[in-house]
């Protein structure tokens, strides 16, 4: 009981945990300021999620994309890269995707394989030229990450209008049923929210983290070039290489969490008129969730659930769903800033210290 | 009335850091016109003392008294105002700047709102030659000499109106020529009424040119004494608590086969110049070899050659007569070189890992600790266990991170791991840098003995002293080429300070034979 | 085809575009120069159209040609305000600058939006302003043929905008303000032993970085786009970011730099008007900025010319 007592308390713990609790402070002030009942919105958000099956099966659809993209930014983290880059990985994985979906006929158990596949490779090869120009041109791999989001974005609806669009129509041909991860009956329990393979393969994917990070041969060096790429070349590491390959494997994560989002939500690719901001709010997941797979699957839950329950504030107390982009971005802040939030959790360690003695 | 006032009076000077007491109840006496030493080992807490009388840091508790009045120095400004200044061991320099620049920042003249640079330079050229420093007020810095660079920061002190001039280590990077040239301006500070307090470990320094000496150990002053009723050895002994011997126990060398051999190595350097040129040498199965130079001479990018870190662009080395020019570190390193990296947390260590697996740093990819792509991580912890036993690192547990550990523990574990290697080459740069004599003495002997397991060893080292005590034979680099290579028991410093600076190049250059 | 015309389109059109990407390198240099990354140029912008937006659709009723000044100025003042938390996590708490300048990029798309949608009742955008800056014509200079419309027909924020590339190259390194900050950028504690307090120092940069920011992002809702939406900056801030190191952390080079990726934007509304979309794409026009950004920054050969200190935090204890 103690050592649980312990794990609470420690300062990894806690410091997300006050930057959550100030980053919705900061979201009621702002409500505040709006002329708006905070904790009615709040509650509304609650509600929306907790509310009936659908909503709460929704909610579960749109934590998968984050852990996803969480995974994809934790990753490249962990090698001391900043992949602001998953939003366009994730484009990529849906293009891929959907062109694999569309374009072949195949039976099911190659075709959704083959598809998640084709977006895994596609998210995995558009995240490395960020971290190619930042291996050989010594390149920040964050302003290259974010143009590439910009491409990826009307790359996208190119390859949409060009190929895949019938003309007048704002969105791609359906893909075909042997591509398709949607789980029909856990869909049919949950009064047809959108749920699919996806979420389960998410899972497997925060394992697949672990493991390679902390068991292999291969993670030993990633993990070394991100903490010190000079002893790493020291210790006769390819630093570059390694660099080239955590942007790729963090690509991969989100490309599938794009190519789930085609296969198993929608069914076909819209022409998009701004980002889907799932690569975004992937970086918050992460960094809340200290770059671990298991944090990264708690911040996927909690910022689902932010997201998704948005709806709810705007029709239960007419909050702007914007007001939860202000939230997420405050708690990026409180976790980046983290001395701030110090201040916040030194009484709680001292009186631990007292009360523990 | 004490004919001699004092000029800075510290008193019962306290200040903890998390963990340690820097300072603790120091007193210090420095009296008008003299050369004060400040003495103790690395880490003893003598800089510390320092950046409180300099405004850096607070004391705890504590008073301080300039002039004899009582005065709080809460940052380099005020310090400047009193009268302090001081010349930074690692100097305070903007690289990119001229020299005019670096001396005025802060107190710039000014025309109007831009800054009158010619009046600057004009009164840089005046104090210049005043103390005869012959310093160029429109030379960038990254353009001159590390002794130039050095009475830049002394005309700093001396353009702010110090009269109080702290000295922190200033010999660490000079010649025996420039150190000679330094004590002569110190003189002339002191002769225009300065007063000088001069922190250092090097007793000889102390022996040459100052009055008095307070000594330092463990944050508590051993005692005051004026250098003219003492001696190097009793120094020793209270700097370091113990009679210590300076000199290095040792065999005659046996020096056998040649494993290292390095031929016209010539590879550039971080500006786009040729850091070596043309630059030849060997070393020999049961032999030290040292390499003396002043810092900036090609011996950083020689050893980063010799590992594969930076590319030749022309030349050769052998070794055991098998080509590794350009090879990549790994491969370098399983053909048998080990190396002890100069700055141990840039290449040494990686701090955020546990001390188990800094210890498979270049090994782990060896099937005794990876099976299949998975690492054994059973087999990595026996190991790290077997080197912290043997090599007696003293470190919680094995799963403590690198970053906890003292300088010293750390720099055993880095010996105990290229030694495990069982290398034919161990190249050790720097290997003692910032240590203390305990852990001086214990890097020295397992240098020794690998040489006297007849294996080769290159030392390079910046101290001259280290040098010359555990080298079997000395050469000396200069401008990226050898320039002569000297018997160690042989030679004198006074030799090697020559050839440092270039003033006499050896017949042969490179060959002894 | 006027080929003439053409060209002297394109020049017009280049310095109406590269207007707010100057502004914005420019105040990344005073950050970057003290030693703190700016990632949140990007934020910085949006905060600033979206104040300059709002502020002169308050104000376009009573006082008509003034009120974009108004907003404008407004636009400054609301850009350092936004500026100082990434001051105060960089500089005090010595947080990650990267990370915290992304984490305000965010708040500020969310929070311009959210105040957007409270102000204009729902709506995602600001109505279309009625007043907004006109183009200034230089007498004489702008009947030139061809170069009088190129270079004598544009924004007074342009021309206030060239005026600042002098302003900064005199201050930064002319003044004794300008060395200190480029010392405290370069050995902060070399800074620090003479007596500069590099703290301040780099609150004021952070500070001034983000009123410069703004008034870039200002210039594109004050000209023209003529309203606040959430895409009116979309990515100009990380292009001027581009700009800085392209330019060398220089004022002159930072402009060179913002002309030449105004270029892009010029050419993409150039393409448009003369209907040479039916050989391009629109959407291979639309990525040209964000790939000529890649391209150069892929082509630049590591950062040695940025200041030496930059992105690490200061830390007066550190031994």
């Amino acid at each position: 009981m103690n050592r649980v007592i312990a794990v609470f308390t420690k300062e990894s713990f806690l410091v997300p945990l006050v930057a959550i609790i100030l980053g919705l402070l900061t979201g009621a002030i702002a409500m505040l300021a709006g002329g708006f009942n905070p904790i009615k919105a709040y509650m509304s958000l609650l509600e929306k999620v907790f509310g009936n099956a659908y909503n709460f099966g929704e909610t579960i659809r749109q934590i998968t994309p984050l852990i996803f993209t969480g995974l994809s930014v934790a990753f490249a983290f962990r090698t001391g890269l900043f992949n602001i880059g998953a939003e366009g990985q994730f484009i990529v994985g849906m293009i891929a995707s959907t062109a694999v979906g569309v374009s072949l006929d195949l039976p099911a158990y190659i075709h959704a394989p083959l598809a998640i596949i084709a977006g895994a490779v596609a998210g995995g090869l558009w995240g490395s030229i960020a971290g190619y120009l930042k291996a050989a041109r010594g390149v920040n791999e964050v302003i290259t990450s974010i143009m590439l989001n910009w491409v990826a974005l009307y790359l996208a609806n190119w390859v949409m209008n060009a190929f895949f669009v019938p003309s007048g129509q704002q969105r791609s041909e359906m893909i075909h049923d042997s591509a398709i991860i949607t789980i029909g009956w856990l869909s049919t329990m949950f009064d047809s929210a959108r749920l699919h393979w996806g979420t389960l393969i998410a899972v497997l994917a925060a394992i697949f983290f672990y493991v390679i990070l902390w068991k292999t041969k291969s993670g030993y060096e990633l993990r070394a070039v991100g903490l010190n790429p000079h002893a790493s070349e020291y210790a006769g590491m390819n630093v570059n290489r390694n660099v080239v390959k955590a942007m790729f494997i963090g690509g991969m994560f989100a490309g599938i969490g794009g190519a789930c989002e085609i296969l198993g939500v929608f069914h076909y690719q819209a022409i998009m008129t701004a980002q889907p901001g799932y690569g975004f709010d992937g970086i918050a997941v992460a960094l809340i969730g200290g770059n671990t797979p298991l944090g990264v699957v708690l911040g996927a839950i909690l910022f689902g659930i932010l997201t998704f329950g948005a709806a709810g504030m705007k029709f239960g107390a007419g909050v702007p769903v914007e007001l939860i982009r202000v939230v997420i971005a405050s708690v990026i802040f409180f976790v980046a800033a983290h001395g701030i939030v110090k201040i916040f959790v030194k009484p709680i360690m001292k009186k631990k210290k007292e009360g523990g003695n | 009335m004490n004919p001699v006032k004092s000029v800075v009076e510290m008193r019962g000077i306290t200040k903890r850091f998390p963990g340690i007491i820097a300072n603790d109840s120091i007193t210090l006496s420095v009296k008008q016109g003299e050369i004060h030493a400040l003495l103790g080992e690395n880490g003893a807490g003598k800089s510390t003392l320092m950046n409180i009388l300099f405004g850096l840091y607070q004391p705890d508790e504590g008073e301080i008294l300039i002039n004899e009045t009582p005065v709080k120095i809460t940052n380099p400004n005020k310090a400047n105002e009193l009268g302090i200044g001081m010349v930074h061991q690692h100097f305070m320099l903007v690289e990119t700047f001229t020299v005019t620049e670096n001396i005025v920042l802060g107190n710039e003249p000014k025309n109007g709102l831009k800054i009158d640079i010619k009046t600057a330079e004009r009164a840089v050229e005046q104090l210049s030659n005043q103390y005869g420093l012959k310093v160029d007020p429109r030379a960038k810095i990254q353009d001159i000499s590390v002794g130039m660079q050095q009475r830049v920061e002394i005309l700093k002190t001396l353009y702010r109106g110090a009269d109080i001039l702290i000295f922190d280590e200033p010999t660490a990077v000079l010649t025996p020529q420039e150190i000679n040239e330094l004590i002569e301006i110190m003189h002339n500070l002191v002769k225009e009424g300065k007063t000088i307090i001069l922190i250092t470990h090097k007793l000889k320094e102390i022996m040459a040119v100052c009055d008095a000496c307070t000594i330092i150990r463990r944050g508590k002053v051993i005692d005051s004494v004026l250098v003219k009723e003492t001696n190097p050895d009793e120094l020793a002994a209270k700097m370091v608590g113990r009679e210590v011997n300076f000199r290095v126990d040792k065999q005659a060398a046996q020096p056998k086969e040649t494993i290292l051999a390095i031929e016209n190595l010539t590879a550039l350097g971080n500006r786009g110049v040729n850091a070596l040129n043309n630059l030849s040498l060997e070393v020999r199965a049961g032999e030290i070899l040292g390499i003396a130079g002043v810092d900036g001479n090609g011996q950083s990018e020689l050893i980063e050659v010799l590992t594969g870190l930076r590319r030749a662009s022309s030349g050769r080395v052998l070794l055991n007569g098998k080509e590794i020019t350009n090879q990549t570190p790994r491969s370098i390193s399983e053909s048998g070189l080990s190396h002890i990296p100069e700055d141990r947390h840039k290449r040494g260590l990686i701090l955020d890992f546990t001390m188990s697996e800094n210890m498979v740093m270049e090994t782990y990819f060896h099937p005794t600790f990876n099976k299949n792509g998975f690492l054994d991580y059973g087999a990595i912890d026996k190991h790290a266990a077997k080197l912290i036993e043997e090599f007696d690192v003293r470190t919680p547990s094995i799963y403590t991170p690198a970053r906890a550990l003292s300088g010293g523990n750390q720099q055993k574990a880095i010996i105990a791991r290229e030694v495990d290697k069982n290398p034919d080459i161990l190249i050790a740069a720097q290997p003692t840098r910032g240590l203390d004599v305990g852990a001086i003495e214990f890097i020295h002997r397992r240098l020794i003995e690998q040489r006297d397991k007849g294996k080769a060893v290159l030392l390079l080292s910046l101290e001259l002293d280290e040098v010359i005590n555990v080298s079997d034979r000395i050469a000396v680099i200069y401008e990226g080429n050898i320039v002569g290579i000297v018997d160690a028991k042989a030679t004198t410093e006074q030799e090697l300070g020559l050839l440092m600076s270039g003033g006499k190049r050896m017949q042969g250059g490179g060959n002894d034979e | 085809m006027d080929w003439g015309l053409i060209a002297s389109n394109l020049v017009h059109d280049t310095i109406v575009f590269s207007t707010a990407l100057i502004f914005a390198s420019l105040g990344g240099l005073y950050s970057e120069r003290s030693g703190v990354v700016n990632i949140a140029l990007e934020g910085m912008m949006i905060i600033g159209a979206f104040t300059g937006a709002v502020i002169t659709y308050a104000f376009q009723d009573s006082f008509a040609g003034g009120a974009p000044w108004i907003g404008f100025l407004a636009a400054g003042i609301a850009g350092a305000i936004f500026a100082l938390p990434h001051a105060v996590a960089s500089v005090t708490f010595k947080a990650d600058q990267t990370v915290s300048g992304v984490a305000l990029n965010f708040l500020a798309a969310g929070l311009s939006v959210y105040l957007t949608k409270i102000i204009f009742n729902g709506a995602g955008q600001t109505t279309t302003l009625s007043s907004v800056f006109g183009k200034w014509s230089i007498p004489v200079l702008h009947d030139i043929p061809y170069l009088g419309h190129a270079i004598f027909e544009a924004y007074p924020t342009s021309y206030l905008a060239f005026i600042m590339v002098f302003f900064t190259w005199y201050l930064v390194f002319k003044t004794p303000f300008g060395l200190r900050l480029r010392a405290v950028g370069e050995h902060p504690r070399a800074a620090d032993t003479v007596g500069i307090n590099v703290k301040k120092m780099r609150y004021m940069a952070v500070m001034i970085s983000g009123a410069l920011a703004a008034w870039g992002g200002a210039t594109i809702s004050l000209t023209t786009t003529s309203n606040f939406s959430h895409n009116t900056v979309s990515g100009q801030g990380f292009i001027a970011i581009a700009a800085l190191i392209f330019g060398k952390w220089h004022p002159a080079g930072a402009m060179g730099a913002a002309l030449f990726f105004g270029v892009a934007q010029a050419i993409k509304s150039l393409v448009q008007i003369f209907g040479l979309t039916k050989y391009v794409p629109t959407e291979f026009i639309f990525m040209l900025p964000y790939v000529l950004t890649i391209l150069v920054m892929a082509g630049l050969v590591g950062r040695s010319n940025a200041p030496a200190a930059l992105g690490k935090p200061y830390d007066t204890g550190s031994r």
